[in-house]
């Protein structure tokens, strides 16, 4: 685990990248490191993410200043510029029941091939996916999602990159912290080692790759 | 009181305490303010939560204290927060007693449509089919019309949620059971006859042995 500065965190991020984000409609996500990106302008990422917030909130600042060309994500309702640029054919969206959606990451930062979900048979969502049969259960195989960078954003942190959350700003970002090739970590505090107990870690510093020091 | 209402303080009457139970956006939030006296269940929020509590007051909500809509909430003491792989397995694990969602189409044999409108509101279906396949109890709030037109259909012509029939769906009108695999008259609404619930419901419904009054 290295710390880095911010504009050295997003600059290790190509046009064209993968990221898993963490937050839910804007809570919980890594906002600094969206300003960033939409401040060196970064072009053409694909996000994965629960939602793409609001307009000018979280990812819907990666929306509206146009940096991205996929998401895949559970939800854009609340932001009305992320369907403009679908239907414009500017962005490519995958739709995908958070649970599985969830799931999905989870495996991928398991070393799982996917997972057998209840969520979406019969529906449009099977369109596409393998039925099966287990114990008289229908299920869809739903394959695992991985990215090239994680997004994460955390309460505490340590110096070591042990990691905790509040509240319900914890959300997607310990299971995307599982499931990229570099997990970039923000956070509100960063203390010493040992201020967050070991029974309290709930990203342990191993799989965390860079911390985001604070100004 | 108005249709909202109705249908808010009916649900809120099939709450038992211990319970675990998810509310939906709009209608289904306004059960929570009509918990009969005595009944202590859990409300559960899937961005993470267990233990929402009402919507703090002025100066008191804190930015990462949020129901599913990123609205503050606030937590009861005892509440508990976790990330979105455990919301989701006490979903579909068979945890969660009870959910409440809204509805644009429910089908006779109670199927429900209430995600997306092709063409027009493609907002994602979010949690909702996960809730609808997962909870032990599902139960449709919505008005029994939109716009005149019948929202109980013979066949959902928008996509569905979920093959998994709704248990209950309640409106201003009526409320309809589908314990049977077809919709059926359970109640109607105080003022309300059994001519006017069939005129406004497209798909034939079936009548109780003894139709309640609904009771509020």
């Amino acid at each position: 685990m290295k710390t880095i500065s911010i504009e050295s965190a997003v600059a290790l991020i190509p046009d064209g990248a993968s990221l898993m984000v963490g937050g839910f409609m804007g809570v919980g996500t890594p906002e600094r490191m969206i300003d960033e990106l939409v401040r060196q302008r970064k072009s053409k990422l694909a996000i994965i993410a629960n939602d793409t917030a609001m307009p000018g909130r979280g990812i819907g600042k990666l929306v509206g200043g146009g940096l991205l060309s996929k998401v895949v994500a559970s939800h854009i309702g609340l932001n009305p510029e992320t369907q403009k640029q679908m239907i414009a054919g500017k962005i490519a969206v995958d739709l995908v029941p958070q649970g599985t959606l969830i799931e999905r990451i989870r495996a991928g930062g398991s070393g799982l091939g996917g997972i057998l979900t209840p969520t979406g048979v019969g529906t449009v969502v099977e369109e596409g996916k393998r039925r099966l049969e287990v114990d008289g259960k229908s299920y869809l195989l739903e394959t695992a999602l991985r990215a090239d960078f994680a997004l994460v954003h955390a309460f505490l942190a340590d110096y070591a990159g042990n990691l905790s959350y509040a509240l319900t700003a914890r959300n997607f970002n310990p299971v995307i912290a599982m499931a990229a090739d570099t997990v970039i970590v923000t956070a509100d505090h960063i203390v010493p080692v040992g201020v967050i107990a070991p029974d309290h870690v709930v990203t342990p510093a191993a799989v965390v790759d860079y911390l985001v020091t604070n100004r | 009181m108005d249709a909202q209402t109705i249908i808010a303080k009916r649900i809120a009457r099939e709450l038992r305490s211990g319970m675990l139970v998810n509310l939906g956006i709009g209608i289904p939030t306004l059960v929570a303010n009509y918990v009969p006296e005595g009944v202590n269940v859990f409300f559960q929020s899937e961005n993470g939560l267990i233990g929402t509590g009402p919507i703090p007051e002025d100066g008191l909500a804190h930015p990462t204290l949020t129901d599913a809509g990123g609205q503050p909430v606030s937590a009861l003491p005892g509440a508990a927060t976790f990330d979105s792989a455990m919301s989701f397995a006490l979903i579909r694990g068979g945890h969660l007693d009870m959910t409440v969602l809204g509805g644009l189409q429910v089908d006779a044999r109670g199927r429900l449509a209430n995600w997306m409108i092709p063409g027009k509101m493609v907002p994602g279906m979010g949690g909702a089919m996960d809730l609808v396949s997962g909870a032990k109890r599902v139960i449709v709030a919505m008005q029994h019309t939109a716009k005149g037109k019948p929202k109980i259909v013979k066949e959902c012509s928008l996509p569905l949620t979920s093959v998994r029939s709704v248990d209950l769906v309640v409106t201003e009108l009526a409320v309809i059971g589908f314990a049977g695999g077809l919709a059926t008259l359970l109640e109607t609404a105080p003022g309300v006859s059994v001519g006017q619930v069939m005129d406004a419901t497209e798909a034939p419904l079936l009548k109780a042995e003894k139709i309640e009054p609904m009771r509020l």
